[in-house]
Formats: structure tokens, C-alpha cells, sequence
């Protein structure tokens, strides 16, 4: 069956996207940085140590680390991405190869250790959650801070937003993302508002929800869904989606540690399926940061979640079979999404295809293309367009037509090229 | 248009089952199953006694005995089989993967459903939850569009498009078959709004589970129920757990009945389907007259909430199987037909016999039936009158898709 074809595609291109090891060649120490394993060169390495754990005011962090384009002299890049990086990868840190709920429990448990304060709750986490997300917390930290909700959306983020207000950190768990709607109105009203209309006096910065969401292959309409376009669309809260176990560690431990209230979709497809070497110990990765993970020169690829994945397969076939040089951009963080990576590359490569599995219309999608028109409308070579999710509610039997798979993906590139 | 109408009965009637016949909705007290047993018709009322209801701010409800004839028995008997029967099946062809996706399998609770219907009509309404294969059969509708619905394919009651957790039968006011928890809830209560503005002597069951019964949106509608003296009843079944969470961990009070607080409720034994159809009958009476009434159905099911869930990490099997061995709804019904002599050992494995075949029969011509055809993916999203949307979008820029 096609989709479970796609699925096993899917796990197989999540398993070989890997970081890897010490490596003796630049070009493939480049490669290391840019996975943000190895520094760039030796001297790097001993200003790594010297400045500890935390990622400290280098030349070489920042830019090189998380994309290639430090070789290409984005010295300046670099110097304002300083004051946003918090990478914390130190010399050589340890990886060990876990797969997405594995990283994410680390994460969580990463986050219960460092702060007494936070709370993880939900409905079903004490044993350990429906994706096994939670497991082992409640042994390890007690039940007052890892505890079963009842079945009531709306009161457990309302319960949340009141105990972020007074400096707790509740990492909620909303069971499918397809559920997060009866807390939309917490969400969008409360959570993200508070702060503002408070005079800056309350806020529940410490505020995280945690959230599958993603086609699965048979989830229908209800186990399905990707929301990520409401909730960009209201100030005040943050939206990340990593794209595999490494960003869903480093991406959640950012998440927590924001002092704004944050949304974190994990993308639930790949729980089991998606294996990568993901660094042991604390490790973060910036929020507001884009990836760039596959470099290349004709089109810029956008995409988040499971769909980093599919740009990849279909940047890799347009490579072998028609020579385009596709760069893949993994967004990451949804809101704020990192508009100059993307118009940085765009600006190279004067193309921009963005992919999501969310409606077309009213995606985010739209709203990269927009900025993106504006940012670099005279270095353009075709229109910008997106691969979207059908403008249908998500279906059960016709997901394989509904989704915006890899042979559509391919067949937009070549359209873009042949403008 | 009338000729799809036609069609949609037509294939109704074609796979056998209990339910050939529909009647008009008419009276009440009737029961859903017309076929007769091998001794002929025996319409002699007998008493059954039920346990005591317990009860909350009712100063009337009903004795714990219970009118029926050996021909209800019987017709109880077959329902409940059939019912049990195609859930099992069902648990084979999900594992078989011919169902995909959620499934959410009923056996252990069927006497709910079989005994409302015994003492409500279509002109009723019934609105439920994802676990609705069952509901939907006891609202008059045949095996093969359920195991149609199940496998996706085109002659499902929902066209294959809704699955497992959206059922829906209009013509006989069954609204489904909702997977999104509790949010059926408010629903029922404007189809009892409906009923009352019409001044129908009817009402409208709208049903949910122990886990749902926290949703606030519950709440809320209950109020507006009361506040208004709309013709609904609050049906919780409550089989103990939400997925794997015990209702005492989920709920401070688990006595679902009490919920309601300013709303009377009753507790009723719900996997006696006797003490369901009497409960029934007077919940329909009384919330006719006085507005909302709260009715908890202690019931329990033998598979985990769904086919992903084994139902065993939360719940011993001991527990399990100890309910089975004393409260099964098929076996009481049994008993009462060995013990009052209604039929013998042979005339009720015939009647197993037919509910196996129905159900074998319904998975081979389901097994058969094409998919829907990929063009609905944009059917219904919009109205079909003029000035709604007439394209959609497809998944990338030039593909547009009509929308119908």
C-alpha cells in the first residue's frame, strides 16, 4: 500500500540522516559543524572547552555550527547570531543513537532535574503517555510533579497558564494535537496575552505544551491534523516543530527554558520510526533558528516536522536525475520563524518552495511566501510557491492523496526551474 | 434528490439482518427485531426483576420488575448476539489490517443500546460517541454498512469516508458517532431544543462516557438543558475507565448520576438489558414533561478503548473475565431463556448460527466493495447551492479540485 510504503521510506531517510562521529577530512568536518557535533577546526575545539558548556562568544560558533554557510564568509550573520545562540554542544559531547519519544523523555527529564518547579501533566503521563513519552518520570520525580489530569482540554492548559503565572513550569500534554481545540480559547486568550495586558507585571513564560500532531498513515480526521498555522497567528506565543530526535531534544529544552509560553508539536509519525545520534547530557538548540540541511544552489526547499524529511527525498532524487542542486531549510521554530536563513538563501538561490502537510490556505506557508516576495522580490527567478496538505479536511481513506508526498514535491521543483 | 434516496434503501435492505422492515416511527414500547421464533409468536407478558435504580432528586422512578414476552427475550437474544458477533469479527479484520486506522470495539456494553431501543422509536434521537458500531446497528442499521464504513469503502453508511468513529443514520435520527471526547454532548441538546420547538413528544439521548463526563462543554449544555426544559437525557455509560485512567482517578466524584446536581439522575445496571429498557422508557416519559435527566448505565467492556489499547495494563484480567462470568449481558439473557423454557438448546444455537453467517456474510460482500472514488475528496465540503466555493485547492499550485 502506498502509504505504508511511504511510511517505511519515511523511517528509512529518518534512520540515515545522521550526524556523525570525529572526522579527519574538512570537507567532512564541515559537514560535523554544520550538525553541530564537531567545531570546525582544532583551535575551535579548545576555545569550545575553554568556554564550558555554555556556547560562548567564539568566532566559530553560531553560523558554523548550525549551517554551512560560515564557509561561504557570513561573518556577520555569525556576530548577530551570537546573541541569540544557546547551543550548548561542548567538545566531542557524547551522542547516543535514540529515537524521538527516547529524546523527548531525556529532554523532559533533563528539565524535572534542573528546576523543582516544573510540572509535567496530562492526560494518561503517568505511566508513561500513549507514545511513551513520559515514562519513567513519575518513578523518578514523584507524583506530585508528574500526575494524570482528567479528560478536560480546557481546564488542564487553564490549570497550566494559572501555575506558570506564579513561576511554576508546566510542561502539558495535550493527548493528539487534534484535541488542542477545546484550549484554544486558554491558549490564544489567556497564555499568549498575559504578559501584554498585564503591563508586563504576570506572565507564564513557563508555560510549555507538549503535542503529537502529523499524518500517521491511517489517522483520519482526528489523529491527524497539524495546527501550527493557528497558533503562529496570535503574538505572544512561541510555535517549534522539530524535525527528528537531535532537534526534538535540543529544540524541547529551549522550549522549557523560554520565558514565553511555548507550543511543541512532535510530529507523531516519527516516535518510533525516526532514530538519530542525539547528544547525551544537556543540549539545546536556539528557538527563532533555522537549519540549513542540505545545501545547494537552485531552489530553497522550506519545510518543518516530518516534511524536512520528504524535501530531502525529493531534493536527493531532482539531484540524481535532473543535476538541480536543492537546498533544504528545516524552519524549526514556527514562530518567530527565521526569516533571514530563508532570504538569505532564497537571495542565492532564487527559488522558494515551501511544504507543509496543513491545508494550503491560510497555512504558514503562506506567510513565508509573502515575506519572502517582499524580502528578495528582485532575486527571484520564478514565482515562490507551496506543496500543501489538500484544501479538505484531513481524510481517512484518500491520505495518500491529500498529503503533499515527495513526487509532487519534485514534479513544483521542476515547474520552478523550467519558469 | 429522491432517486438516491431510493438507492441508499434499496441497498439497505439487500444484506439480511434483524432489521429488514422499517417500520414508520410510531409507538413506543415496540421492539426492533420482527423475526419470530420457531414455536410461533408468544406474546404472553411475564415479569422480570431487575436490580433496585438508585436515583438522585427523583421523588417517582421505576419499580425493579420489568414487563416482557418471550418474544422480546428472543428478539433481545439475537440482537445482542449479532452485536457481539460483528465487534469480534471486527477485532479480526483489524488485526487482519482490513480495518485501518482507530477502532473502538463495544462488546461487554451492548445491552445499553439493545434495551433503549426497546423502549424508544426513530422519531427519537440518539447521539453517541466513537464507539457506535453497535449504536448504530440497534438505530436500524444493517452489518454490511457498518463493516462497509469499517473497511473504507463505498457502501459504508458514511461512503467510506468517516470510519469507525462516524456513524451516522439520518433518516432514523441517529447523529452519529463523534471522535472528538464529550463535544457530541452540546449537540444532543440542540437536537432536544429542535424537538421541543417542534412540540414533538420526543426526546434526545445524548450519550458519553465516565472519561468525557469532565469536559466542561457537558457542563455547559446540561445548564442550558435545565434552564430551558429541554426533552434530553444525559446518558453516561460508564464502563469504569477513560482509556486506562479508573474513573476514581479521573473524577473526585465518580457517581456520574449525581453530576448533574440541580438535574435528577438515575443509576441503572447496563449490562442488564431489561433494567435498561425499563430505565429507558421512564427517562423518555419524564424528560418529555420535565426537561433533563441524568442516566449513568453501569457497564464495562472486554477490549481495551481501542485496538491499540489491550485493555490489560490498567486492569487485571481476573477483572475482567470476572465480570464476564457474572454480568454478561448475552449470558443473563441466556439464563432467563433456559430457565423460563422460552427456546431450546437447539433453537438458540440456530439463532447463533444465522448472526454468524449475517456477520460472515456482510465481511465477504464489504471485502468486495470498491473504495470511494478519489474525486470526493473535495465532495461536501461546502454546501452544493450556488455562491459556495466551487473549486478547492489541491495539494500544489494549478491543481484544483471541483468541489460538490
Amino acid at each position: 500500500m502506498l502509504v505504508r510504503s511511504g511510511v517505511n521510506a519515511l523511517g528509512k531517510v529518518a534512520e540515515g540522516r545522521l550526524g556523525l562521529a570525529v572526522l579527519a577530512s574538512s570537507a567532512a568536518a564541515a559537514t560535523a559543524a554544520r550538525n553541530g557535533l564537531v567545531p570546525e577546526s582544532e583551535e575551535a575545539a579548545s576555545l569550545h572547552t575553554a568556554a564550558g558548556l555554555v556556547g560562548g562568544p567564539t568566532t566559530t560558533e553560531g553560523g558554523a555550527r548550525r549551517s554551512g554557510q560560515a564557509a561561504s564568509g557570513a561573518a556577520e550573520q555569525s556576530q548577530w547570531r551570537k546573541a541569540y545562540s544557546s547551543s550548548v554542544v561542548g567538545e566531542q559531547q557524547a551522542t547516543r543513537r535514540i529515537n524521538l519519544f527516547t529524546a523527548i523523555n531525556d529532554a523532559l527529564n533533563i528539565a524535572l532535574e534542573e528546576d523543582p518547579k516544573t510540572l509535567i501533566f496530562g492526560e494518561d503521563v503517568s505511566f508513561g503517555g500513549v507514545f511513551r513519552c513520559t515514562s519513567g518520570l513519575l518513578e523518578k520525580h514523584g507524583r506530585e510533579r508528574v500526575f494524570n489530569t482528567p479528560l478536560c482540554e480546557q481546564g488542564i492548559v487553564g490549570f497550566a497558564v494559572g501555575a506558570a503565572a506564579v513561576g511554576h513550569k508546566p510542561i502539558v500534554e495535550i493527548q493528539f494535537a487534534d484535541y488542542i481545540f477545546p484550549a484554544f480559547d486558554q491558549i490564544v486568550n489567556e497564555a499568549a496575552k498575559y504578559r501584554y495586558r498585564s503591563g508586563g507585571m504576570y506572565s507564564c513564560g513557563g508555560l510549555t505544551i507538549r503535542t503529537p500532531c502529523g499524518a500517521v498513515g491511517h489517522g483520519g480526521h482526528y489523529h491527524s491534523q497539524s495546527p501550527e498555522a493557528f497558533f503562529m497567528h496570535s503574538p505572544g506565543l512561541k510555535v517549534v516543530m522539530p524535525s527528528g530526535p537531535r532537534e526534538a531534544k535540543g529544540l524541547l529544552l529551549s522550549s522549557i527554558r523560554d520565558d514565553n509560553p511555548v507550543i511543541f508539536f512532535e510530529p507523531k509519525i516519527m516516535y518510533r520510526t525516526a532514530v538519530d545520534e542525539v547528544p547525551m547530557g544537556d543540549f539545546t538548540l536556539p528557538l527563532g533558528e533555522a537549519a540549513v540541511v542540505r545545501e545547494g544552489t537552485d531552489i530553497t526547499l522550506v519545510g518543518w516536522g516530518t516534511q524536512v524529511g520528504v524535501l530531502k527525498q525529493a531534493a536527493e532524487e531532482v539531484a540524481e536525475n535532473d543535476g538541480i542542486s536543492c537546498e533544504v531549510i528545516d524552519l524549526q521554530t514556527i514562530l518567530p520563524w527565521d526569516v533571514d536563513t530563508i532570504a538569505n538563501s532564497v537571495s542565492k538561490t532564487g527559488r522558494l518552495l515551501v511544504s507543509h502537510e496543513a491545508p494550503m490556505t491560510g497555512g504558514v506557508g503562506a506567510e513565508i511566501v509573502s515575506t519572502i516576495s517582499k524580502e528578495c522580490f528582485l532575486n527571484l527567478e520564478s514565482p515562490p510557491t507551496r506543496v500543501c496538505g489538500a484544501d479538505t479536511p484531513f481524510p481517512l481513506v484518500w491520505e495518500p492523496f491529500y498529503l503533499p508526498r515527495q513526487y509532487r514535491i519534485v514534479q513544483e521543483i521542476k515547474e520552478q526551474m523550467n519558469f | 434528490p429522491p432517486s438516491s434516496l431510493l438507492r441508499s434503501l434499496l441497498a439497505r435492505s439487500q444484506v439480511g439482518g434483524a432489521l429488514l422492515a422499517r417500520p414508520a416511527a410510531a409507538t413506543t414500547g415496540r421492539t426492533f427485531a420482527t423475526k419470530a421464533s420457531k414455536a410461533g409468536d408468544d406474546d404472553t407478558p411475564f415479569e422480570v426483576d431487575v436490580a433496585p435504580f438508585q436515583v438522585h432528586k427523583l421523588e417517582s422512578f421505576p419499580e425493579p420488575k420489568v414487563e416482557t414476552t418471550k418474544k422480546e427475550v428472543l428478539a433481545f437474544f439475537r440482537d445482542l448476539f449479532r452485536m457481539r458477533r460483528m465487534e469480534i469479527a471486527a477485532d479480526v479484520l483489524y488485526k487482519g489490517k482490513f480495518i485501518r486506522g482507530f477502532c473502538h470495539l463495544y462488546d461487554g456494553q451492548e445491552a445499553v443500546c439493545v434495551g433503549m431501543e426497546a423502549s424508544i422509536n426513530y422519531e427519537d434521537a440518539i447521539i453517541t460517541s466513537y464507539r457506535d458500531h453497535c449504536t448504530y446497528l440497534g438505530r436500524g442499521g444493517n452489518m454490511y454498512e457498518v463493516v462497509a464504513e469499517l473497511l473504507g469503502r463505498k457502501d459504508g453508511c458514511s461512503r467510506g469516508i468517516g470510519g469507525s468513529m462516524h456513524m451516522y443514520l439520518r433518516e432514523n435520527n441517529f447523529y452519529g458517532g463523534n471522535g472528538i471526547v464529550g463535544a457530541q454532548v452540546p449537540l444532543g441538546v440542540g437536537i432536544a431544543f429542535q424537538q421541543k420547538y417542534n412540540k414533538k413528544r420526543n426526546c434526545t439521548f445524548t450519550m458519553y462516557g465516565d472519561g468525557a463526563a469532565n469536559q466542561g462543554q457537558g457542563f455547559e449544555a446540561l445548564n442550558i438543558a435545565a434552564l430551558w426544559d429541554l426533552p434530553v437525557v444525559y446518558v453516561c455509560e460508564n464502563n469504569h475507565f477513560g482509556m486506562g485512567t479508573a474513573e476514581g482517578r479521573a473524577s473526585k466524584s465518580p457517581e456520574f448520576y449525581k453530576r448533574g446536581d440541580y438535574v435528577p439522575g438515575i443509576k441503572v445496571d447496563g449490562m442488564d438489558v431489561f433494567a435498561v429498557k425499563k430505565a429507558v422508557a421512564f427517562a423518555k416519559e419524564f424528560v418529555v414533561e420535565n426537561g433533563p435527566l441524568v442516566m449513568e448505565m453501569d457497564t464495562y467492556r472486554y477490549h481495551g478503548h481501542s485496538m491499540s489499547d489491550p485493555g490489560s495494563t490498567y486492569r487485571t484480567r481476573d477483572e475482567v473475565s470476572g465480570i464476564r462470568r457474572e454480568r454478561d449481558p448475552i449470558e443473563r439473557v441466556r439464563k432467563l431463556i433456559v430457565e423460563m423454557e422460552l427456546a431450546t438448546t437447539a433453537e438458540i444455537k440456530a439463532i447463533e448460527k444465522e448472526c454468524r453467517k449475517e456477520v460472515d456474510d456482510a465481511i465477504e460482500k464489504a471485502k468486495a466493495c470498491p473504495e470511494p472514488p478519489v474525486d470526493w475528496l473535495t465532495k461536501n465540503i461546502y454546501s452544493s447551492k450556488p455562491n459556495s466555493f466551487e473549486f478547492v485547492r489541491g495539494t500544489e499550485r494549478g491543481i484544483q479540485h471541483e468541489a460538490y
